[in-house]
This record gives C-alpha cells, structure tokens and sequence, in this order.
C-alpha cells in the first residue's frame, strides 16, 4: 500500500528551495518562462511550487512562486512540451499539469482535450520569453491530469 | 462552506473506500476551499505514467545534509532523534539513490521561516532542513530534533501535531510524492484535519512512525522507523522495469 500524500504546507522552502538547492536545470539557461498561480478567487497564491520536467531532454527545476504568486523557470531549446507539478498550503496532493510550448504541436493529449481546456495548457509568446499562468478552480481553470 | 470550532465539522468519519487517497478538497481543512481543482481531472493514457522522473546524483547532497544537528557551532535544543527507513515501490523493490529532502519546525515548534510568526523562540543553532540519497537497500537516514507541536489558523485551538515533512522523488515521474511524518500516540492526531484527509484508518496509520528501540543509540539519541512506499500514477498494477 502506497504512503498516501501531505500537504507540502505554507514553509517548504527552508527545505526545497534553498540557496544551495539540489540541480535545478530549468533556471540555468533557456528561453524564460513565467506566469501567476492563482487560487479560485482570482487571488495569487504566494506559497505555492511549481516543478517542471523536460521529458524529451530529461532536465528538471523548480520555483517557488513570490508573494504575487509568480514563479519563473527557463525552457530548454528544443522542449515541446514541460510535465509540471503544482503544490502549495491548501493542496493535500500535488497536482498534474502541462505547459505546451507550441500550441501547433500534433499532441495525443491536446488533442483529446476540447478548444477552451486546450488553450489553458498552451504558453504565450510574451516578448523574447514565454507567460503561463496556472488558474486552480473557475471558468478558466488550467486542465490537471488524474495520477 | 466555514468549518466551526466543533471536531465533527474538522475531522470527517474514516471511510477505508478512500484507501491511500487523499480527499483534495477536504472541509475540515480550510485552504483546500480555493485551491483545490474544481473541474474533473483528465485522464492520460496509461503510457504516459511510465515517464522517468528527474534524477539526482551525489553532488545534490553532502554529508553534513543527513545530520541536522551538527549544521550550526552549537548543538539544537530538544531531543535528539534519529529517523531512518526504507523507500521501496508498490512492488516492494527498493528505490535507489532516490533523493529525500526534509524539513520541519524546531524542538518548540517554531519554523526558521518569515511567515512563521508563532511566539515560540528560533533555536539559532537549527535550521530544519536535510536531504540525502536512499542507498543500495533503498534506506535514509537522518539524525534531527524532534519537532513541536504548533498553533495554527484553520480553526479556534487549532494545532498540528508533530510531524516531519518528506519529499521523495523515486524513479518515475509519477512516483512523486511529498508528506508528512507523524511519531506515535501523538494526543493532536483526532483533531488534525491534515492527518485525517487521509479517510482510510489503514492508509493514514501508514504516515505514523514506529519507536524503533534497536536503532535507538544508549545515552544520545531515540530512534524513529519510517517506511515509504512510492506507488506510480495510472493504475499502477504494470510491474515496473528494474533498470539495474
């Protein structure tokens, strides 16, 4: 039987975002992405993590959002698309998402999905870098994946 | 929906249907109201749970992670502890080289953390944080203090018990996972609506760890046993490939 999940909590960053943390890829070089976490009010939540992995290069990184809720990671060149999970305080389970790079990407999953939750999954081009943002509940909220 | 100060309203009745899920947008825990999804969550084809997850090599840790007592000149205050355990998958195959990270309040119960406004004193000789890799045996071990109890705002008299947190990596990515662990015969455990999200008895005794005399080391230190089971998404019935 698998140990079942916790909150990850309101101060996880003294353990998993530290000065000397373990090899966070995604903020080394790469085209910069960021974007807002926002809770169901609209409200940005300023505790809560973002991690991403690259599954086509296998590179991974994290990013604690700020107290607007930002975070901010670094896409790899050639990335089609990032596996991303979301915690925070008020989360009991860590929950699973993806940011697609490129909304023309042939996709067995985009395509399963209907127009409006597609768009929640697809970055815009924002200057020389790229914005997502992650929306929890609502109208607009970001698909996450059962897992 | 607002919880009241009365325990029926925080703790839901157990409900081993749930079996090691959580209950994401559990009441009783008040900040699951506006950030849990709402919608459904879409399914992936069950390939997809199969993805490798990140992988950490030895220059992620030094040894000095692995003992949080000894991070600082002086030693903490409290009681020394020793936590140790296994990390295995659902197949009972141990996980190697896996990264744990920890971190956790000190002896009074107090977060070296901004937002951590609890009038309980910083101890300046600890930090709360440790991390290490499993080794061949899927086995960790930290040496730490053991944490207090704290007051939290999730409803009137409100405390957590005391707990370490874990995040685990294993080998999928799907593997995941980030918890809690609780020590035994805490008196807080019928109060906690985080504790008890975990609805299934079975499933959340699993967060509990077991005093472990044999580990415990004569005129220094109490040892505490911890397993860790890392079950992948999907169905998790496939066996998972043993790469070496």
């Amino acid at each position: 039987m698998k140990t079942p999940s916790q909150t990850v909590g309101p101060f996880y960053t003294i353990g998993l975002v530290r000065d000397r943390g373990v090899q966070n890829e995604l903020a080394a070089d790469g085209i910069p992405l960021e974007g807002t976490l926002y809770d169901g009010r609209g409200d940005p939540i300023p505790d809560g993590l973002v991690e991403a992995l690259d599954p086509a290069g296998g590179r991974w990184g994290r990013s604690g959002t700020d107290a607007d809720g930002r975070f901010a990671l670094r896409v790899p060149a050639g990335a089609r698309h990032l596996e991303v999970y979301v915690f925070a305080r008020g989360l009991l389970r860590h929950q699973w998402t993806r940011i697609y790079l490129d909304a023309s990407a042939g996709d067995e999953v985009l395509a399963g999905l209907d127009p409006a939750q597609r768009a929640t999954l697809v970055a815009q081009r924002e200057g020389e870098g790229l914005h997502f943002d992650i929306h929890m509940q609502g109208d607009n909220a970001t698909v996450f994946f059962a897992h | 929906m607002t919880a009241t100060d009365r325990p029926s309203d925080i703790v839901l009745p157990d409900d081993p249907s749930f079996g090691p899920e959580v209950q994401v947008d559990y009441p009783g825990y008040r900040s699951t109201r506006w950030r849990a999804p709402d919608r459904p969550l879409v399914t992936l084809p069950e390939e997809l749970h199969s993805l490798a997850g990140p992988v950490f090599g030895e220059d992620a840790v030094q040894a000095s992670d692995a003992d949080l007592t000894r991070q600082h000149d002086g030693e903490p205050i409290g009681e020394r502890i020793i936590v140790h355990g296994r990390v295995r998958d659902t197949a009972g195959r141990p996980l190697r080289g896996t990264l744990v990270e920890i971190w956790q309040a000190n002896a009074c119960g107090r977060y070296r953390h901004d937002v951590d406004q609890h009038p309980a004193p910083l101890d300046p000789n600890f930090s709360g944080a440790g991390r290490c890799l499993t080794d061949d045996d899927g086995r960790y071990e930290f040496v730490t203090i053991k944490p207090g109890a704290y007051p939290w705002g999730n409803h009137e008299n409100a405390w957590r018990p005391a707990h370490i947190h874990f995040s685990l990596f294993g080998r999928l990515f799907t593997q995941r996972l980030v918890t809690q662990m609780y020590f035994p015969g805490d008196p807080l455990f019928p109060y906690d609506p985080i504790f008890n999200s975990v609805r299934d008895p079975k499933s959340r005794a699993l967060l509990v760890s077991r005093f472990d005399l044999s580990e415990t080391v004569p005129d220094w230190a109490l040892g505490f046993e911890w397993d860790i089971v890392l079950g992948r998404g999907g169905s998790d019935t496939t066996p998972i490939e043993e790469d070496a």
